[in-house]
């Protein structure tokens, strides 16, 4: 007698009904149609394209839409004339603005990529290995995050000034013990299944074991881990360069924007909201997108509205 | 089926009933149906047995007896009526959700699978009894509620001493947990019982023990019990009444006597045909088994003759070296010791048991054959070969000869792969063929584990239990080894499936002179898989032999125990 | 048992501080300046200098003034301010109790608000409400503390209405307390950063627990949903849940930093900004150790919570 003809136990009715879900679950590609299809996801995928598109394509536009460039002097220090006024020097709100967003999402990204592969390396090799490795490599994890990031950072710069590849490797360097206790937990949870032993049984290279049987199968914890401390790298560095520790004078960026334009925020506020307002944007977006991952990744049977 | 409990309602004994369900249908929150319309009854101090493999919809019908449905399930047609001890008879539809909550755990009271996850870790055991009697006001005093814990406890066989009281739920055993979870069911004199495989991962003793209070219990406080198990053998030593449960139907119900030994529905015939017997008369499917009997009878035919010890001796001296021999093997973990002078041996196209309950060390043991664990003392030896501790220290050759299959088909198989990518790392790592012929082997790998080709794109997300540890084996076989290590591969899986898989591994055994252990929990198993036992109790093999010898003649007082615990059908 | 736990989290947190306190003293070392010449001024002869490197110790090799500015820690000896000429304890002394101030005031609003919001949204799981709190969290706990700050500013001080301080201004000498409405807005700032996070923690935890099969039995067993929920399910969401709460108040030891800059706040992180800005070394490593200082204790306090709350260690003998 044959299980599938006589009692099948997938042959429930439940079971009959979900194994086109299952089917799509079983296939990678479409964790981005189940992000799509959470209003979350939508509307995070559509805040982050929105400011991510200001941010890229804004530098080349701020002459031809302003008239100025984002460093000229247009008038005097906090006039409302022409779009957005003046700034605390006298120059185009609406010029710094639009060319005020490429150095923080470029910056963002690099350091959370930083902070990913790092993190992502040590807490897989904390995992799989275990013993003394894990036991060291957890130990200074915990000395790092007894410092906080902000501090950290603003120690880093102090001694190594504030250059773009300081700021994206401390602020990287600084989410690399967060994220590699998240990949360290999710490694935990997948070396504990039997296809990695099975794996070991075959003796399969390590390297092989990691990149063919643990990456892809953590690859749902460490892309929230992704959005999520996207979602703190720009909220880091624009702080950094809003507390004056950041991008330098004369860059136009968001963060130092406001730090510069703060003094006048009742009678020219837009030197200051527009970049709020672009940050809080694009933070959100990411933070929604970080969210969506997360419940598109986190089972199968995502919670319906 | 009503005509046949009429027809058959041979006991003279008056049958009143306490519980009455009648149509009852159940649907996923804007989904399928879950129960296509139930109708059963539960009489005064009668047990009536559920059975249901995974997926059936038995567990929903008994919460539906406390009007609870989990969360997405909703309840769409039918009622179930409650005949009271005193008072008059009602439907729990019409209750509002207070009155709903005061039936619960009073009137009707609920045992659950797990205790070890349905008794509140961080309340004190007696506690958690008594609070049922103080949410339902028991008595008159708490004085009076206090007593009745006590009493209570003492009714399930457990001390009621304060002491007793005052421990928190892990500090028991499971059976003990399990009878907490007896003693607060009770506690109130409920009417209906609903017991939902209250003793699966208990070990064999204690479910026997369970068993017992159960039983008592339910004929002394002359409760109606309903009793939700996929165990026919359960079933058989407990029910008086039986209903068989597929797919959300009721297609059978009646005496336990006539369900179980004359069943009428081919689903239950099936089902029934599927339980292993620890006779071993049965066929567990029929066509292949009688095939492989020939064959087992071909294959041990020098052990036929030479049983048990004398087999080691004499072999010892021989020429010819055993396919695997383990000598005097030992484990421990720390301070923890899991085996000790482990000896066995298996010969090519031989089926050994290695039987242990949980905590045994089968597991341990199975592993360190395959090096999967390494740390052991003593030596495992191919063809007199002594094997490398670790696996990966050992030779390909070695490595292939010896295959492992895994206990969850659920784990043991990469879900972001497909079955063909999985099985294809075998023949990759072995290196024995050339890789244009790698995709050709595993599909008659699969072919040979009647799977079938169309598997080899497929991810395990879409396959079903039984399909998932049929490509594990055939995972096993790619290389052709001569040993199969079988790690209680049958034990997550339905018993349907699990007689499928043993009629595959006896024709593989047959086809390719495959030398099997079978490594399980399950006694009743024995004659239909192997024709030698080794029975491990606290990492010492305590009893071993042919099987015939092992279950006729036990000289271990475990395997004794173990026998007379065993219910059967 | 559980005391041997708790020692060897006592054990390792101060393994921690150690640890940090190599770091942090390193670090700050490789400080471009000479702190002499910075309290001292351009005009100072060479001999003053020599004089007050040897007074400070500057003579001597960097291990030796490790172990020399450790052992002052303990005695709250944190060296010369380079920039102020003082003390660095007289100056932090009065800034530690401010910071805490606010601290404590952001801590004692988030945590029930987190919590409650956090239990609210997983017993309506699934709802409009929970919905509701959903976004909000989502939204508060992705925005930057200063961007958070400077909507509230923009709202209640400048733009909108005129009703709040939009910076502090206290006299020297007077406490911040004194002062009430200038605390307003750092708390609700820091606030507003730290509850969406207790929110959405309690609700997943809470939602775990509900789901759980002593949950499930416990409503089995009749208990009514109020008992069900205080005596059942909440006491288990508390060990997870502390951890959160340790993590978010360490992190307002960090976050504190943008709050006080952006309303002139006279607490530790102010005292950072500025000691960064003009590179006073003893300062940025008293600041560094302090808040790790509380980073551990807040983390040691939740990992004791989490061991008293479980009855497993608790009872294991």
């Amino acid at each position: 007698m044959s299980e599938n003809t006589v009692v099948d136990p997938s042959g429930m009715h439940r079971e009959d009904q979900s194994a086109e879900l299952k089917q799509s679950a079983s296939k990678p590609t479409n964790i981005v149609q189940r992000v799509w299809a959470q209003s979350e996801g939508r509307i995070g995928v559509i805040l982050t394209a929105l400011i991510v598109l200001l941010a890229f394509l804004g530098p080349l536009l701020a002459p031809v839409l302003t008239g100025y460039s984002p460093t000229a002097f247009a008038d005097r220090p906090f006039q409302d004339s022409g779009l957005f006024g003046t700034d605390d020097l006298g120059r185009s709100v609406a010029s710094r603005f639009l060319a005020g967003g490429a150095l923080l999402v470029t910056y963002s990204v690099a350091a959370t990529a930083v902070g990913l592969i790092v993190g992502a390396a040590f807490g897989m090799t904390a995992a799989y290995a275990g013993g003394a490795v894990d036991a060291v490599i957890m130990r200074c994890n915990d000395v790092l995050l007894a410092i906080p990031q902000l501090v950290f950072a603003m120690l880093a710069i102090v001694v190594l000034g504030p250059q773009g590849w300081v700021l994206i490797m401390v602020i990287g360097i600084t989410h690399a013990p967060r994220i590699a206790r998240v990949s360290r937990a999710a490694t935990l949870n997948v070396i504990n299944e039997d296809y990695i032993r099975a794996a070991e049984m075959y003796a399969v290279p390590r390297a092989r074991i990691i990149f063919r049987e643990i990456v892809p199968n953590i690859m749902g914890p460490l892309s929230v881990e992704a959005g999520l401390r996207l979602t703190y790298s720009i909220g880091s560095i624009a702080s950094l360069s809003f507390l004056g520790l950041g991008m330098q004078p004369p860059t136009a960026d968001w963060g130092l924007m406001i730090n510069e334009n703060r003094i006048a925020l009742s009678i020219q506020p837009w030197g200051v909201i527009l970049p709020v307002v672009a940050i809080a944007i694009l933070t959100i977006g990411t933070n929604l997108l970080a969210d969506a991952i997360a419940r598109a990744t986190a089972s199968t049977n995502v919670e319906k509205s | 089926m009503s005509t046949a409990m009429t027809t058959t309602a041979d006991t003279v004994e008056d049958l009143s009933t306490v519980l009455r369900m009648d149509d009852l249908r159940v649907s996923a929150v804007g989904g399928s149906e879950i129960l296509l319309g139930i109708s059963l009854e539960l009489y005064r101090g009668q047990i009536l047995g559920l059975v249901g493999e995974s997926g059936s919809g038995k567990t929903t019908a008994g919460l539906a007896c406390m009007g609870h449905y989990r969360t997405g399930l909703q309840h769409t047609a039918g009622g179930i009526e409650l005949f009271p001890r005193d008072g008059d008879p009602f439907y729990l539809e019409s209750l509002s959700t207070e009155q709903t909550r005061e039936l619960r755990g009073s009137r009707v009271a609920y045992i659950p699978q797990d205790p070890a996850l349905s008794l509140n870790p961080a309340i004190r055991v007696g506690e958690q009894i008594r609070e049922v009697l103080d949410v339902h006001a028991f008595g008159k005093s708490s004085a009076e509620r206090g007593a009745r814990v006590k009493e209570v406890l003492e009714d399930v066989g457990l001390p009621g001493t304060d002491e007793y009281q005052r421990r928190w739920p892990h500090q028991l055993s499971g059976g003990q947990q399990q009878r907490i979870g007896i003693a607060m069911a009770f506690a109130m004199f409920p009417d209906v019982l609903i017991l939902d495989e209250p003793t699966t991962g208990l070990d064999v003793s204690t479910q026997a023990h369970v068993l017992d209070t159960i039983r008592d219990m339910t004929r002394r406080h002359d409760v109606a019990s309903l009793y939700i198990t996929h165990d026919l053998a359960v079933v058989a030593e407990l029910a008086d009444r039986v209903a068989v449960m597929l797919r959300g139907e009721l297609v059978e119900e009646g005496p336990a006597q006539q369900v179980l030994h004359r069943p009428e529905h081919d689903y239950t015939k099936r089902l029934l045909a599927a339980v292993p017997d620890l006779a071993g008369r049965k066929d567990l499917s029929a066509a292949t088994m009688r095939e492989s009997e020939a064959v087992e009878t071909q294959a041990s035919e020098t052990q036929v003759s030479e049983p048990g010890e004398a087999t080691e001796a004499s072999a010892m001296e021989s020429a010819e070296p055993y396919l695997l021999e383990v000598t005097d093997l030992a484990m421990k973990f720390g301070d923890n010791v899991v085996l000790s002078s482990i000896d066995m041996t298996l010969e090519p196209g031989e089926s050994t048991m290695i039987l242990g309950e949980s905590g045994s060390g089968k597991t341990t043991l199975s592993r360190c054959i395959t090096g999967l664990v390494d740390g052991y003392t003593g030596s495992v030896r191919y063809r007199g070969e002594e094997l490398a501790k670790s696996t990966r220290k050992r030779t390909i050759d070695h490595r292939q000869e010896i295959q492992y299959v895994f206990q969850s088909p659920f784990s043991s198989l990469n879900p972001r792969r497909t079955i063909g990518e999985s099985l294809t790392v075998p023949l990759e790592m072995s290196k024995r063929l050339p890789r244009s012929e790698h995709k050709q082997t595993v599909e008659e790998a699969l072919d040979a584990v009647r799977l079938g080709r169309s598997f080899y794109d497929r991810r395990p997300g879409d396959l079903s239990g039984g399909e998932r540890q049929r490509a594990a084996i055939a995972r096993a076989l790619v290389n052709a080894p001569r040993v199969l290590v079988c790690d209680e591969i049958t034990s997550a899986l339905d018993v349907s499936v699990q007689a499928s898989i043993v009629s595959l591994l006896n024709t593989l055994r047959e086809e390719r002179g495959l030398a099997i252990l079978f490594v399980t929990h399950n006694i009743t198993l024995a004659r239909h898989v192997s024709g030698h036992i080794n029975v491990l109790n606290k990492g010492v093999i305590v009893d071993r032999g042919t099987v015939e010898d092992v279950l006729e003649n036990p000289t271990h007082e475990y395997t004794k125990a173990l026998l007379s615990d065993i219910p059967q059908l | 048992m559980m005391a041997k736990l708790i020692l060897r989290r006592l054990v390792l947190s101060l393994f921690i501080l150690l640890a940090v306190s190599v770091l942090v003293f390193f670090a700050t070392l490789l400080l471009p300046g000479d702190p002499a010449r910075a309290i001292l001024g351009q005009q100072a002869t060479p001999e003053r200098v020599a004089a007050l490197q040897a007074q400070l110790n500057l003579d001597q090799p960097a291990i030796v003034r490790y172990f020399l500015w450790l052992g002052g820690l303990f005695v709250g000896d944190f060296g010369m301010s380079t920039a102020f000429g003082g003390p660095v304890s007289a100056l932090l002394s009065d800034r530690i109790v401010s910071s805490l101030v606010l601290m404590v005031l952001a801590a004692v609003i988030s945590i029930p608000l987190g919590l409650g919001f956090g239990i609210f949204s997983a017993l309506h799981r699934g709802k409009r409400r929970d919905k509701a709190v959903t976004w909000v969290s989502l939204t508060l706990a992705a925005l930057p503390e200063f961007v958070i700050g400077i909507v509230l500013v923009t709202i209640f001080a400048t733009t909108v209405f005129q009703i709040l301080p939009a910076v502090t201004m206290s006299p020297p000498g007077q406490q911040v307390w004194m002062f009430p409405s200038q605390l307003i807005l750092p708390t609700i700032t820091l606030a507003l950063v730290v509850a969406p996070y207790i929110a959405r923690m309690m609700r997943a935890t809470m939602i775990d627990v509900l789901d759980s099969g002593y949950v499930e039995m416990a409503r089995l067993k009749g208990v009514p949903e109020r008992q069900v929920i205080m005596r059942h399910a909440v006491p288990h969401a508390v060990g997870p849940v502390a951890q959160v709460i340790a993590i978010q108040l360490a992190w307002l030891a960090g976050g504190v930093v943008v709050v006080e800059f952006l309303f002139r706040y006279p607490g530790i992180g102010q005292a950072l900004i500025d000691a960064v800005t003009f590179r006073d070394v003893q300062v940025v490593q008293a600041v560094s150790m302090i808040v790790a200082v509380v980073y551990v204790v807040v983390n040691l306090l939740a990992d004791i919570v989490g061991i008293m709350s479980n009855p497993k260690l608790r009872s294991a003998s």
